[in-house]
């Protein structure tokens, strides 16, 4: 019997929901932070107290315009608010204030940047506003659940794909850019630990060449984009287990446990998505002028792409080396204030890509939490590259650097890490290394040049690493 | 026409308890409703904006600036059941 497996094609969708970093909730004055103690920043209007009335904060609708252009979407010149109706005791109102047939932004786009310098292009069908829930905890011994109204309120844009990504690879891809466009902004904290960006994904199979979709299930409960992409690796392998043996897949929510890497039919009270959606009267429409937008647009900053390509002009490096530089605002600041000082942009590049950004994740710090700035980190790239810094040295004095005001030339004094590249002292080491090894030296004599690297081993040693390998090891095959 | 396991579901979605002496007749007065209003879709409304709202008012904003809250304690004032500074449910996932 031949091997009939299908071949499945896998189509996924990815709903991202964002908090953004107004001072303010969305519709009332009540402070818009993470992690104060439960229930203190509620009032008459995030509880949905009666007779309580929510305004639109001028800002929240500012930033969804801001990252609807940035995300190349439309921007809707009437938008209104509805009320989504559903009972959880999360929602404190019975409904979440969301936008249904009017989001603030609509059929936009994200490019994701692939292999070799091309690209992929993420449809998106729309980005709107909407509320926050409060958090649930679940007590466990003592059968209950605890509710916080602390989040409630707090300004949520969600950005929906249309069905566009094929991998869970892309879809990590996309959501790495998508964070990245989304930090240029500075409209969100980003932070999926803290639940500042969160991400839910539909997935389904369907064979390949086929047309209609399959049928999907949505991925809830991923804390990270790491997670994202176990869960749809694992919901990928699991729908196409059921479909090759001819069975059916559940339309469902299935929840990921970190744990054990896997997903599971979600069990909850919450009923039947029937939410009878319906123009929220508490809130009048609003309308956006094209005045507005534009100067919305007019003070959009470089975002990552642009950023990347420019960079990649100005300064002659790879796609490769563009991006790590673009991979966090500082970093590229950084790197173009280093620019300004010195020349060799390929060298910056890679001091600030190699141990610039290794110190900088070691304590888990972007760039800006190092205590360098670009003078004297320039300072240290060009002692290595006119060898009066060995590379090692090099890296210890931007250690040292890191922990304290002293000037560069101190750093190497006070260490004694200047590396010994005159020529008069290097000849006497190298005089007295051959002495000491005359064995070796008549080894290399008769043709065998691999001890050589012994002898500068040798000569390092005698000066605690501080003579130029380069030239030391001329200096001996001279003098041989 | 509206049979009583539509009265049942709308109920449930409303969290409302009915029993079968309850539905029977609001099924009859639900369609009543229902075809009362269904007169409107007979009228050409092509030419109409749809409204969104009965006062003719847009763009009301708040600035961006935070405002006292309440405080926990006048918070949990309003429920019976509280437990370490948050109120307290049945349990809501297995
Ligand atoms: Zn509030």
């Amino acid at each position: 019997m031949p091997d009939e497996k299908k071949q499945f094609e896998t189509v996924i969708g990815l709903e991202v929901h964002l908090q953004l970093k107004t001072k303010s909730k969305i519709f009332c004055g009540c402070k818009n932070t993470f992690g104060g103690e439960p229930n203190t920043q509620t009032c008459p209007v995030c509880l949905g107290l009666p007779g309580s009335l929510p305004v639109l904060n001028r800002k929240v609708l500012e930033y969804a315009i801001k990252t609807g252009l940035a995300l190349n979407c439309k921007i809707n010149s009437f938008i209104k608010f509805d009320r989504k109706n559903y009972y959880y005791p999360d929602l404190p109102k019975a409904y979440q204030i969301s936008q249904y047939d009017s989001p603030v932004c609509y059929d936009g786009f994200v490019l994701v940047p692939q292999e070799k310098g091309e690209e992929k292009k993420i449809r998106l069908t729309r980005a709107h506003l909407e509320e926050d829930a409060g958090k649930l905890m679940h007590d466990h011994n003592a059968n209950c659940s605890l509710v916080d109204y602390n989040r409630t309120g707090t300004p949520l844009l969600e950005i929906v794909t249309q069905p566009d990504i094929r991998s869970a690879q892309e879809a990590y891809d996309y959501l790495q850019i998508l964070k990245l466009t989304l930090q240029y902004l500075d409209v969100s904290d980003c932070d999926m630990e803290k639940g500042s960006l969160r991400c839910d994904a539909n997935i389904s199979l369907r064979v390949m060449g086929e047309e209609k979709l399959g049928v999907k299930t949505e991925l809830k409960n991923m804390n990270s984009f790491k997670a994202v992409k176990s869960a749809l690796l694992f919901e990928e392998r699991r729908q196409e287990g059921i479909l090759q043996s001819g069975g059916k897949i559940t339309q469902e929510t299935r929840l990921w446990d970190e744990n054990k890497q896997m997903t599971f039919t979600m069990r909850s009270k919450e009923e039947a998505h029937d939410y009878r959606y319906f123009p929220d009267p508490d809130l009048v429409p609003f309308v956006i002028e094209e005045k507005a937008i534009k100067g919305i647009a007019e003070n959009l900053p470089e975002l990552p792409f642009d950023k990347c390509n420019r960079i990649k002009k100005e300064y002659d490096l790879s796609d490769y080396d563009a991006w790590v530089l673009v991979g966090s605002l500082e970093t590229a600041d950084f790197f173009e204030a280093c620019a300004k000082l010195h020349r060799n942009y390929k060298s910056v590049c890679n001091w600030i890509s190699g141990p610039l950004l290794q110190e900088a994740n070691a304590r888990k710090t972007g760039i800006s939490g190092l205590k360098i700035e670009p003078k004297r980190f320039v300072e240290i790239v060009k002692k290595s590259e006119d060898g009066s810094l060995s590379n090692l040295g090099a890296k210890d004095v931007l250690k040292q650097a890191l922990c304290s005001d002293k000037s560069i030339e101190q750093i190497i004094s006070e260490k004694g890490l200047a590396q010994v590249s005159d020529d008069a002292t290097l000849e006497k080491i190298a005089d007295e290394v051959i002495k000491a090894n005359l064995s070796v030296v008549e080894q290399i004599k008769s043709g065998d040049e691999k001890p050589l690297g012994f002898l500068v081993g040798q000569a390092m040693k005698k000066t605690q690493g501080k003579a130029n390998p380069k030239k030391i090891g001329e200096i001996i095959k001279r003098r041989l | 026409m509206i049979s009583e396991k539509d009265v049942k579901y709308v109920a449930s979605l409303s969290r409302i308890h009915l029993n079968e002496e309850e539905a029977k007749p609001l099924a009859k007065d639900l369609e009543k409703i229902l075809n009362y209003v269904a007169k409107l879709q007979k009228l050409d409304v092509k030419q109409i904006a749809p409204t969104s709202h009965v006062l003719p008012l847009n763009n009301v904003f708040r600035e961006d600036i935070v405002r006292p809250s309440l405080t926990q304690e006048e918070t949990l004032n309003m429920t019976v059941d509280k437990m370490n500074g948050s109120f307290k449910v049945p349990k809501v996932i297995e």
